[in-house]
């Protein structure tokens, strides 16, 4: 065994990539876990087509899995990798363009034959050709390695190269110094029923570490030592699963079981897998015959004191818009979940995009405001779902909680949270007559006579004796709640169900801004603030840190709320000349805040289905930094636009 | 790779009552039809087929002996479905269509609920027809009043989709195109355990129906002819007039041969000379030829022969079958899916305590920092 020279680095981007039956979500999902146990903060991305088995070799067919792992606080999964690794040609082909000059390639040769080559438009193999001659390339016949350390078994030789992600991932673990008793223990959890493919997977897996180990084609091996991180327990975790599991939290807490309607849609089926198999904590889950069902079921149990929860996607959140309406007019709790994807229609099922927002607003007919929450990474989906339940019951009102396809696929390490300091809501059940007939003396239930504080409505349940009534679509007339055509009781009705909504209680959002001094916020002097909402947090962060370094002043601040916005959301835009509001969209939050505060702020949108690139945001940064600014007159014409 | 698992037989359920668990009066006190009828106006039009149905279910409530607030109706949209303001009950007018969906989250969440749906044939079979369908796949445990009046009232008089084909209305000033769904062989074809049919008019078989089908655990779809006086006034005329109604009804009744018509012109329900089918025969004919008089038999597995007698009935309604064509026993899925989280519960050894959170929480795979 060879010694070998050991560097230390702060913070490494891979990508592994393949084909969509090649195993790399796998892959990564195994590497992101050992490096989470080795207290690495890190940020993650996957990246697949929506075919579950595109033609095999194509590009269209290529999955990557990118990991940032770092020895610091981190917040995107990295702009470009340092190291790829690419199982065959298209892999290479598809992603090479992401990967800076100087950087690693780890690249199976096995799949580069005639035909793969041709088949992705290479005439010549870019392995022979020169033209990777400014990378770093270590050119591998991973598969055949692997069918050499399985020889013996009683596998094909196509079973048999099934297990190269496993070589793959035992050589990256060895590269990065990762451990391995846990994805050694994953396996045998997984295939330990086949004895067979468990013993394949082990093998391929030792022999890529051994390789590493051995071979002189590595001469220097990395490590990125732990980050330094608040005290307490961590594990790393999706966005799907920690919003799954925040909702469940906040039901636990709140003494509700839960029912999910949903129907299956990606990027939001992680959801319904993952609260189907929650039973034991009272989680009863209906896979409905189509999405209005879903929120449809999910209202019904509302109306019986569930809790009433839908998961969907954009399409989806189009069908179950007449119900969330109802919803509304009926002032019961519904939790509505939209993981958004890149649209209009199908659009780009696996891809991330911020373009359900307005729909979420106002994708509803007649004057019909729901709350919106919308998580900023992986693990604060967790905090926005109980959030989102907390609004929901206290409030008597449907919420759309704003997730999205980065954010629900993508992990970072999550520091527990423990359940005592989780807010504890009461549904505050009606269990009595809350009023009295015209005689004053006969006990009434007054269905819509609404809390003082908070304007819900009680939340009277079948099965309450005393409390028989009826709830509908048709207008209500105030506190009674019978069927009302008034003219004057409709415009207080649709008032009243707005000024719940305004009412909601929102923290104030809160302004990184490193001018702030003593005296408090007011004294900020900073150029530019970006203001951005969901999951654009980390490529923000990252942009802002960087603009920092480049001597631009800059303030940071992003919202949870969309509705209702933040008490202080107006007087923070006044307080700054200039204002970048980033978005996945064509400038959705913008229009909102134009309207709503007639604020001249500055819109910097891309819908490419990837989140930002923190690059990109810098520049954007920089240039609004650098331009003048708007003249009064200027100012004048956006507001006039605005009206 | 798939695999199934054997779900078991809710054995205090199996073919039980479908008001098991739905808790009752203390004994010796009664309800009667006023406690189920609430203080807001009937706004139906004069002569409205609704109103008899009405009077009939707020007058048949009290006989299943529950409490009020254990009885919930949830409607769609169309006349039919302002039923629940009517009753003293819980109630939802929800949207069109979907009251099955509504429903079944409902049902599913609650087993000490009566949950009644009441809807139309344009809520339950246009807009609503996905949600129907499921709901008697699955066998969620709730009733269905269909209101079938052939028409759209609401809207004022378009052609709906029990309309007979080339019907004048409104939106079809040429004639409607569209061939008619019959409800009953749409019920027996999405697997429904409990199917009815019945008239606005006979009160007595209406209620008899309506207890049936209120003890069927499942979903129990009960198809009611419902006269519109307004736009499809007289629809079912020849089935009310006591002569002309009496060679035509063909009542169904368990265990019994299936023979019907005035004295002296009896008619038998014979199987149909090509085999799969039945057909109507003079009944002195039949016996003569040899022809078997086919007997009732609502609680056999096998829909088929439930599904030939509900294809004799066609517009021209010459021989409607009437009563409960099919009632039996298969789990219901609010059962089981109840089922499945007792054992979930019994499994892990009781409900879930903030450490069982925490540790959910934590999954296998965690770290400590500090």
């Amino acid at each position: 065994m060879t010694t070998k020279q050991v560097e230390t680095l702060d913070r490494v981007v891979i990508r592994f990539a393949g084909d969509s039956g090649d195993g790399m979500q796998l892959t990564g999902d195994r590497f992101t876990a050992e490096t989470a146990s080795l207290g690495n903060d890190l940020a993650t991305l996957p990246n697949f087509p929506a075919e579950i088995r595109a033609p095999a070799g194509t590009l269209p067919g290529v999955s990557s899995f990118q990991l940032h792992f770092a020895d610091h606080d981190i917040s995107t999964p990295g702009d470009a990798p340092d190291v790829l690794v690419a199982m065959n040609p298209a892999a290479l082909r598809a992603n090479l363009h992401d990967v800076p000059r100087g950087g690693t390639l780890i690249v199976d040769t096995d799949d580069f034959t005639k035909r793969n080559l041709a088949k992705v438009g290479y005439h010549t193999s870019p392995l022979d050709d020169g033209s990777l001659e400014s990378y770093q390339v270590h050119a591998l016949p991973m598969t055949s390695m692997t069918v050499k350390a399985l020889e013996g078994l009683d596998l094909s030789r196509k079973d048999a190269e099934r297990s190269k992600n496993m070589f793959a991932l035992g050589l990256l673990s060895w590269l990065y110094d990762r451990p391995t008793a846990a994805t050694e223990r994953f396996l045998k959890a997984k295939f330990g029923k086949r004895a067979t493919v468990l013993e394949a997977n082990l093998r391929a897996f030792r022999a890529g570490w051994a390789f590493g180990e051995t071979t002189e084609g590595f001469a220097v091996r990395f490590t990125v030592p732990p980050a330094p991180a608040e005290k307490g327990t961590y594990r790393n975790v999706t966005g799907n699963t920690a919003l799954a599991y925040g909702l469940v939290a906040a039901a636990h807490r709140a003494g509700l079981p839960i029912v999910l309607g949903s129907y299956p849609i990606t990027p939001a089926s992680d959801i319904l897998h993952t609260l189907s198999g929650l039973k034991r904590f009272g989680v009863t889950t209906i896979q409905a015959e189509d999405e209005i069902a879903g929120v449809g079921a999910a209202l019904g149990a509302s109306f019986g004191g569930s809790l009433g929860i839908t998961s969907t996607s954009g399409p989806g959140l189009a069908l179950k818009a007449e119900t969330i309406g109802l919803a509304v007019m009926l002032e019961l709790p519904l939790v509505i979940v939209d993981v958004q994807r890149g649209g209009p229609s199908t659009g780009l099922p696996t891809k991330t995009e911020q373009s359900d927002l307005l729909q979420a607003m106002y994708g509803r007919n007649g004057e019909s405001p729901v709350p919106v929450v919308a998580p900023s990474t992986p693990t604060d989906c967790f905090d926005a779902a109980v959030d989102a339940v907390r609004i929901a019951v206290t409030y008597r009102t449907p919420v759309v909680l704003l997730s999205d396809g980065y954010l629900a696929n993508g992990s970072e390490p999550w520091k527990l949270p423990r359940v005592d300091d989780l807010p504890a809501v009461d549904p505050g059940f009606a269990t009595e007559p809350n009023g009295a007939e015209a005689d004053g003396v006969t006990p009434a239930f007054r269905p819509y006579l609404r809390d003082a504080e908070t304007l819900a409505r009680p939340w009277a349940v079948p099965g309450t004796a005393g409390l028989e009534h009826r709830v509908g679509g048709l207008e209500k007339a105030d506190v009674t709640g019978d069927i009302s055509y008034d003219p004057a009781n409709h415009d207080r009705m649709v008032r009243l169900r707005r000024a719940k909504v305004k009412g909601v209680a929102v923290p104030d959002i809160e302004v990184d801004d490193p001018t702030a001094t003593r005296g408090g916020p007011q004294d900020s002097r900073s150029e530019v603030l970006v203001l951005g909402w969901g999951s654009t947090y980390g490529p923000i962060t990252a942009a802002v840190r960087a603009a920092r370094k480049q001597g631009l002043s800059v303030a940071q601040t992003h919202l949870r709320h969309i509705n209702p916005l933040p008490g202080n959301l107006g007087e923070v835009l006044r307080r700054y000349p200039k204002v970048l509001v980033p978005e996945m969209n064509l400038g959705q939050l913008a229009l909102l805040l134009r309207g709503r505060y007639l604020a001249d702020v500055t819109s910097c949108n891309q819908v490419r289905g990837l989140p930002f690139t923190s690059t990109e945001l810098v520049e954007a940064i920089s240039a609004l930094h650098h331009a003048p600014a708007r003249s009064h007159h200027e100012a004048r014409a956006v507001h006039g636009e605005a009206r | 790779m798939t695999a199934t698992v054997p779900l078991g037989m809710p054995a205090a359920r199996s073919g039980g009552s479908g008001l098991d668990g739905v808790p009752a009066l203390p004994e010796g006190v009664a309800l009667g039809k006023k406690d189920f009828t609430s203080a807001q106006e009937v706004r139906w039009c004069p002569g409205c087929g609704d109103y008899a149905v009405l009077a009939a279910v707020q007058g048949f409530l009290p006989e299943l002996g529950l409490r009020r607030e254990n009885v919930v109706f949830i409607s769609g949209i169309g006349c039919s479905s302002r039923f629940p303001y009517y009753l003293d009950t819980f109630g939802m007018h929800s949207i069109h269509g979907r009251a099955p969906a509504i429903a079944t989250g409902l049902a599913t969440s609650r087993s000490d609920l009566s949950v009644w749906v009441v809807t139309g044939d344009g809520d339950a079979l246009s807009i609503g027809g996905n949600h129907l369908i499921h709901a008697m796949r699955r066998n969620v445990n709730m009733t269905v009043l269909l209101f079938n009046n052939r028409i759209y009232g609401l809207t004022k008089g378009q052609y709906s989709p029990t309309s007979e084909t080339g019907k004048v209305t409104k939106s079809t000033p040429a004639g409607s195109l569209d061939a008619p769904f019959n409800p009953v062989s749409l019920a027996l074809g999405a697997e429904a355990t409990f199917v009815a049919r019945t008239l606005d008019s006979d009160r007595k078989h209406l209620t008899s129906v309506l207890r049936a089908a209120a003890e069927h655990r499942g979903t129990s779809l009960v198809e009611i002819y419902q006269n519109c006086p307004i736009f499809n006034d007289g629809a079912f005329d020849v089935l009310k007039d006591r002569d002309e109604s009496v060679g035509r009804l063909v009542r169904l009744e368990d265990g019994q041969p299936l023979l019907f018509g005035a004295e002296g012109a009896q008619k038998a329900v014979v199987r149909s000379a090509s085999g799969f089918g039945v057909e109507v025969l003079d009944a002195a004919a039949a016996a003569e030829a040899g022809r078997e008089v086919l007997v009732h038999d609502a609680g056999a597995d096998d829909p088929s022969a439930a599904f030939a007698l509900s294809r004799l009935d066609d517009v021209s309604m010459a021989h409607v079958p009437v009563g409960i064509f099919r009632s039996v026993a298969r789990p219901t899925y609010d059962d089981l899916a109840r089922q499945q989280l007792d054992e979930a519960r019994d499994v892990a050894g009781g409900p879930a305590s903030d450490d069982d959170l925490a540790a959910l929480l934590a999954g296998g795979d965690t770290w400590t920092v500090g």
